[in-house]
């Protein structure tokens, strides 16, 4: 299969895949919220999210929330883009089959 | 093949999940409820003497309808009041600010219903039409509720069609005008809050 080849292999995996969706539609999203809704364990959120942030598709800040400390994520400008070339990708896939 | 289609079904529930907000705490829907039930309470000791429904007596209303709005206000003003506290207790907890793109988007839904019917309570009282308002406000609220329900938990559907049953229903009703503002405002927050807690409350605590 030709076509696979264009698929990005930093989203190949479905949790990757969640963490982009869940930051495609949201300004910042917290490190809590995104473990929530992905039902992931710490170490491999943290895991997905260093390796989607080597790839320089999303970035972080530490912020106080009141006395805590909390790590928000948001997508960069360069992961939207590699993210819907991936979206793409994929619905070329589903049509072409 | 069908991995793939997994994949984007995944994907589309991800993004309109998280798109809502999600931080409403069960316990500013109970404490509204009080607030609401408390208020309710006192204008009952106002305006059923003896049997008598004063709201329908024009030589006796005057002196009653100031108090009534005081007793409004601080209703509102309560239940705004622990409801905000609640809330942003829930959000921090969530490690996130309250004032965010989701939060911004459900306060904004509501407050079209919310302002268009302060507004008509306005000029209902400004005709004299003093009772519809307990009415009125039963609907209009239940529409800012429907409203918003898009975009944060869809129990708080149910909760709106709820509050405009009642606000329908007492309609028709008259004499029973101040029980059903007292059940929509009051016990259906507080059967709603309780719910909300048990459901998402307790739950998002356990993840700590």
């Amino acid at each position: 299969m030709q076509i696979l080849q264009n698929f990005n292999k930093a989203f190949e995996s479905k949790a990757r895949l969640g963490i982009m969706s869940v930051l495609m539609v949201n300004d910042v999203v917290s490190f809590i919220v995104l473990k929530d809704l992905l039902s992931m364990t710490d170490g491999n959120l943290a895991t997905h999210l260093r390796a989607l942030e080597e790839a320089n598709y999303i970035t972080f800040k530490k912020e106080f929330i009141g006395r805590k400390p909390s790590t928000v994520y948001s997508v960069t400008d360069e992961g939207k883009k590699a993210f819907e070339d991936h979206l793409n990708e994929l619905e070329k896939f589903i049509k072409g089959s | 093949m069908n991995e793939h289609l997994e994949n984007l079904k995944e994907i589309r529930s991800l993004m309109e999940r998280s798109s809502k907000f999600l931080s409403l705490s069960g316990l500013s829907g109970i404490s509204a409820g009080i607030c609401a039930l408390l208020g309710a309470w006192y204008a009952h000791q106002k305006i059923h003497i003896e049997g008598l429904y004063l709201l329908f007596d024009p030589t006796v209303r005057q002196e009653v309808v100031p108090l009534l709005l005081a007793d409004a206000l601080l209703v509102l003003v309560g239940a705004l009041f622990f409801g905000i506290l609640f809330t942003v207790r829930k959000s921090r907890q969530q490690g996130l600010n309250v004032w965010n793109s989701t939060s911004k988007r459900l306060l904004f839904s509501m407050l079209t219903p919310l302002i268009a019917g302060g507004v008509f309570c306005l000029g209902l009282l400004y005709n004299g039409f003093f009772w519809i308002c307990f009415p009125a406000t039963l609907v209009f609220y239940g529409i800012a509720l429907v409203n918003a329900s898009k975009y944060t938990v869809h129990d708080t559907y149910y909760l709106g069609l709820g509050e405009i049953i009642l606000g329908v229903v007492s309609l028709f009703l008259a004499r029973w005008n101040l029980i059903f503002w007292a059940m929509g405002f009051g016990v259906l927050h507080i059967i709603y809050g309780t719910v909300m807690y048990f459901k998402y409350d307790i739950d998002s605590k356990k993840n700590e």
